[in-house]
C-alpha cells in the first residue's frame, strides 16, 4: 500500500504519526518487531533514508528500540506507551477543539455534543 | 561525489546550462526539476560523459567525465535504448556484456518484480513495459552513480508506481547516488532527499524535501513559488 501523504508536513513526521497510532490502537503490540527499514520503505513507497529517520525518531522518543542485528521493536516500557496514548489524546483533542472553535462552537456545546454522542454510542 | 564546477553548455549559441555548480554525494536521491528546455537533461548528459562542458568542469570521484565514465555511471536515457529486435532476455544478455558491474541475479529479480517475461520481444512490449525494461537494465548495475532521465515520461500511473517501488527496492543508498530528472514531481516526491529547481540553464534553488515541507508546502508548490506566479510551472 502506497500512502497518500499530506502536502504540508515532512513525510517522516507523517510516518511517525502513523506508527504511533498503530501502536496506541494495539495493531502493533509492545515487543512487536517492526518491518525492516527497506521493507517498510518499499511497502509505503518512501525513500529508505526517510524511513530510517522515522525509526531513529521513534527510538529517541522511547517508543521503539533497535537491537543489534535483530531489528527494531516496539518498546515494552508500558509506562512510556501509556504516556504516548495520553499524548495522542491531548493532541487530537486539541485539534478537535480548535476546529470547533473556528466554527464558533463553545466548549460547553462541545461537551454537550460529546455526551449525546456517548449516549448514542452505548 | 559528482562535482559540477561553473559548468556552462551551449548548443549553437543557445545556452543550455549557464554557470552551474552542484555536488551530488552518495547516499542520496536527488530530483532535478524544471520546465522543458530548462537544462535538466543536459546536466545529466554532462554527468554521463555524453556531452562536454563548454566551460567549467564535471568531475566524478575527481575524474573528468568522458565516454569512459560509463564504467561508474549508469545512465538511463529518456529515449528508447533497447533494440526492438531483441527479446527481453537478449537485451539482458547484451547489457551484461557491456558493463562489468552488471548483476545478472539482480536483473532477473527486477524483471520478475516488474513482471517482464524474458521471451517477450522488445518491439511487442507496451510503452509501459519498455519503460520498465530500460529501468530494470539500468538498476541491475552496481554502479555508484545512477542517472535517470525522465523515467516516468508518458507512462500511466500504475507503471509509474511500479517504477517508484522498483527504485526503492533496488537502489542501495549505502553505495549509490541516484539522480532523477522529472516532470512528475508528485509521484516521486516521497523518494527524494533533495530537489534542485532549474530554469533557463540556471539553478534557482537547491533544498531538502523535509526542509520544504517544514515550511508547510510540498515540492510542487515550492517550485511554483520560485518559478514565480507570472509564468506558472504547470505541473
Amino acid at each position: 500500500m502506497t500512502i497518500d501523504f499530506q502536502r504540508d508536513k515532512p513525510i517522516y513526521q507523517q510516518l511517525l504519526d502513523r506508527l504511533s497510532s498503530e501502536i496506541v490502537r494495539g495493531d502493533r503490540k509492545p515487543g512487536d518487531k517492526l518491518p525492516s527499514v527497506r521493507d517498510y520503505a518499499i511497502e509505503t513507497g518512501v525513500n529508505p533514508n526517510t524511513m530510517s529517520r522515522t525509526y531513529k525518531e521513534l527510538e529517541v522518543m522511547g517508543i521503539a528500540e533497535t537491537r543489534r542485528g535483530q531489528g527494531t521493536f516496539v518498546t515494552e516500557d508500558e509506562e512510556r506507551l501509556e504516556q504516548l496514548r495520553n499524548e495522542m489524546k491531548t493532541k487530537h483533542t486539541e485539534s478537535f477543539v480548535s476546529q470547533m472553535k473556528d466554527l464558533g462552537f463553545s466548549i460547553d456545546e462541545m461537551i454537550e455534543e460529546l455526551k449525546e454522542n456517548k449516549e448514542g454510542d452505548s | 561525489m559528482i562535482r559540477l564546477q561553473h559548468v556552462s553548455k551551449s548548443y549553437l549559441g543557445h545556452k543550455a546550462l549557464d554557470d552551474v555548480s552542484i555536488d551530488f554525494t552518495k547516499g542520496k536521491v536527488t530530483g532535478i526539476v524544471g520546465e522543458n528546455g530548462s537544462g535538466k537533461s543536459t546536466s545529466l548528459k554532462l554527468m554521463a560523459g555524453l556531452v562536454r562542458p563548454s566551460k567549467g568542469s564535471v568531475l566524478i570521484d575527481e575524474e573528468p567525465t568522458n565516454r569512459q565514465i560509463s564504467r561508474i555511471v549508469a545512465y538511463m536515457s529518456e529515449l528508447d535504448q533497447v533494440p526492438p529486435f531483441f527479446t527481453v532476455g537478449e537485451s539482458l544478455n547484451f547489457a551484461s556484456t557491456q558493463f562489468p558491474d552488471f548483476d545478472r541475479e539482480q536483473a532477473e529479480e527486477i524483471l520478475a518484480f516488474m513482471k517482464l517475461e524474458k521471451t517477450q520481444k522488445v518491439k511487442h512490449l507496451s510503452k509501459g513495459n519498455r519503460g520498465r525494461l530500460k529501468m530494470a537494465l539500468t538498476m541491475a548495475r552496481n554502479a555508484p552513480y545512477i542517472l535517470l532521465d525522465e523515467p516516468f515520461s508518458g507512462l500511466d500511473p500504475m507503471v509509474r508506481n511500479s517504477i517508484v517501488k522498483g527504485l526503492i527496492k533496488f537502489v542501495d543508498l549505502e553505495k549509490q547516488a541516484l539522480i532523477i530528472t522529472t516532470h512528475e514531481i508528485r509521484e516521486i516526491e516521497p523518494i527524494l532527499d533533495e530537489v534542485i529547481a532549474i530554469r533557463k540553464g540556471k539553478i534557482l534553488s537547491h533544498n531538502t524535501v523535509d526542509g520544504i515541507r517544514e515550511e508547510g508546502r510540498d515540492v510542487v508548490e515550492w517550485l511554483e513559488d520560485i518559478y514565480g506566479s507570472g509564468e506558472g510551472y504547470g505541473a
